[in-house]
């Protein structure tokens, strides 16, 4: 009989969300800045 | 404080947010907003084109984050849905709305600011159709939902046209129709294969309403009219032959599968329904080559080649 899968505890759960969620915030903040400078570019030639 | 947080429901997961604006949809979304963008007879800067397309894909994932905000209880009912963020109870009801209402009006702003107001409008026009008079207004009330309903999913190529042109022709106008009258023998395919869930949670779908025998006719109808639409770019000189060829012979192949799903009166018990689920397959595939089509010609024009 295998052993049941390792549950993380909620606040351990809750943090891993929160790291998650926040690394792809920064990534799409990331992303959106470099956009802008880019439009601002293309919007002067 | 442990105590406090262990008992409060856990955050949605970004990808919870991600499905939220169903990117199976959102993707024929950007390729018919892309294609639009291309085969328009002016050009566009590539930054200017990959964000105009970008606020294309985030206004429709908006709109479908509000759609799901709005049919959570009704998505709980049915077993295509049920697995969703929210009637999964994976994500707040209210995080969904913000959400959805926030990327709506990101995408607009956008639009507007980089690309044109005009194109920020319709892009704004789209996205109330789709999450008010389509998803609130009209999917529960009549079983038209998905012939109006259907005018939400072809504005993509029309925003396309217009953020490379800057003003609206016969050409994105007829792009426009070819997806409004796709739209029903597509989703009546489905319907007909799905109907026991939607009758079970209440949206009147043809199938339903009218029945089966009626809503096969009117399949027919739509893949009827759909051929002679489909060949207009070509007609009116607004395409080459490369695409009025191909828009010929992937129509004539659509009218076909429908003849199968139209003819048959209805199916028994149990019928696998595999003519209805090959003019779903078919369906998704038609608009994808259509449009791959349109951007060949347009290419090929480009290059000298076509007509």
């Amino acid at each position: 009989m295998n052993a049941p899968d390792h549950v993380p505890p909620p606040d351990e759960e809750r943090a891993r969300i929160i790291r998650g969620r926040n690394r792809v915030f920064a990534l799409l903040l990331g992303g959106f800045a470099i956009l802008v400078f880019a439009i601002s570019i293309a919007k002067m030639s | 404080m442990t105590t406090m947080t262990a008992t409060q429901p856990l955050p949605a997961h970004w990808h919870d947010f991600f499905a939220l604006t169903k990117p199976r949809v959102m993707s024929l979304v950007i390729f018919t907003g892309l294609c639009g963008l291309l085969a328009a007879p002016e050009s566009i800067n590539p930054v200017l084109g990959f964000t105009a397309i970008l606020c294309i894909a985030m206004g429709a994932g908006g709109a479908a984050a509000l759609n799901q905000w709005w049919e959570t209880d009704l998505d709980a009912g049915m077993k295509r849905t049920a697995g969703r963020p929210l009637p999964a109870g994976r994500m707040d009801r209210i995080a969904a709305r913000d959400f959805g209402i926030g990327l709506s009006v990101a995408s607009v702003l956008l639009m507007g600011l980089a690309i044109g107001w005009l194109a920020a409008g319709i892009l704004a026009l789209s996205i109330v159709y789709y999450a008010v008079v389509y998803t609130i207004w009209l999917k529960p009330r009549t079983p038209q939902n998905i012939v109006i309903g259907g005018g939400a999913g072809a504005f993509p190529p029309l925003i396309g046209w217009v953020a490379a042109t800057g003003d609206i022709t016969w050409m994105p106008v007829i792009l426009f129709a070819i997806i409004f009258f796709w739209t029903p023998p597509h989703f009546w395919a489905l319907a007909l294969f799905v109907k026991s869930d939607y009758a079970k949670v209440g949206i009147p779908m043809m199938p339903v309403v009218a029945g089966e025998t009626s809503t096969r006719r009117q399949i027919l109808a739509y893949a009827v009219l759909l051929l002679p639409l489909s060949a207009l770019p070509w007609f009116i000189g607004g395409t080459g032959a490369v695409y009025g060829v191909s828009a010929l012979i992937l129509s004539t192949a659509f009218l076909l599968l429908s003849l199968r799903v139209g003819l048959r009166r209805s199916a028994p018990e149990g019928d696998p329904m595999k003519p209805e689920k090959q003019l779903f397959g078919y369906s998704v595939l038609y608009l994808f080559a259509l449009f791959a089509a349109l951007v060949a010609d347009r290419w090929l024009v480009v290059q000298g080649v076509g007509a």
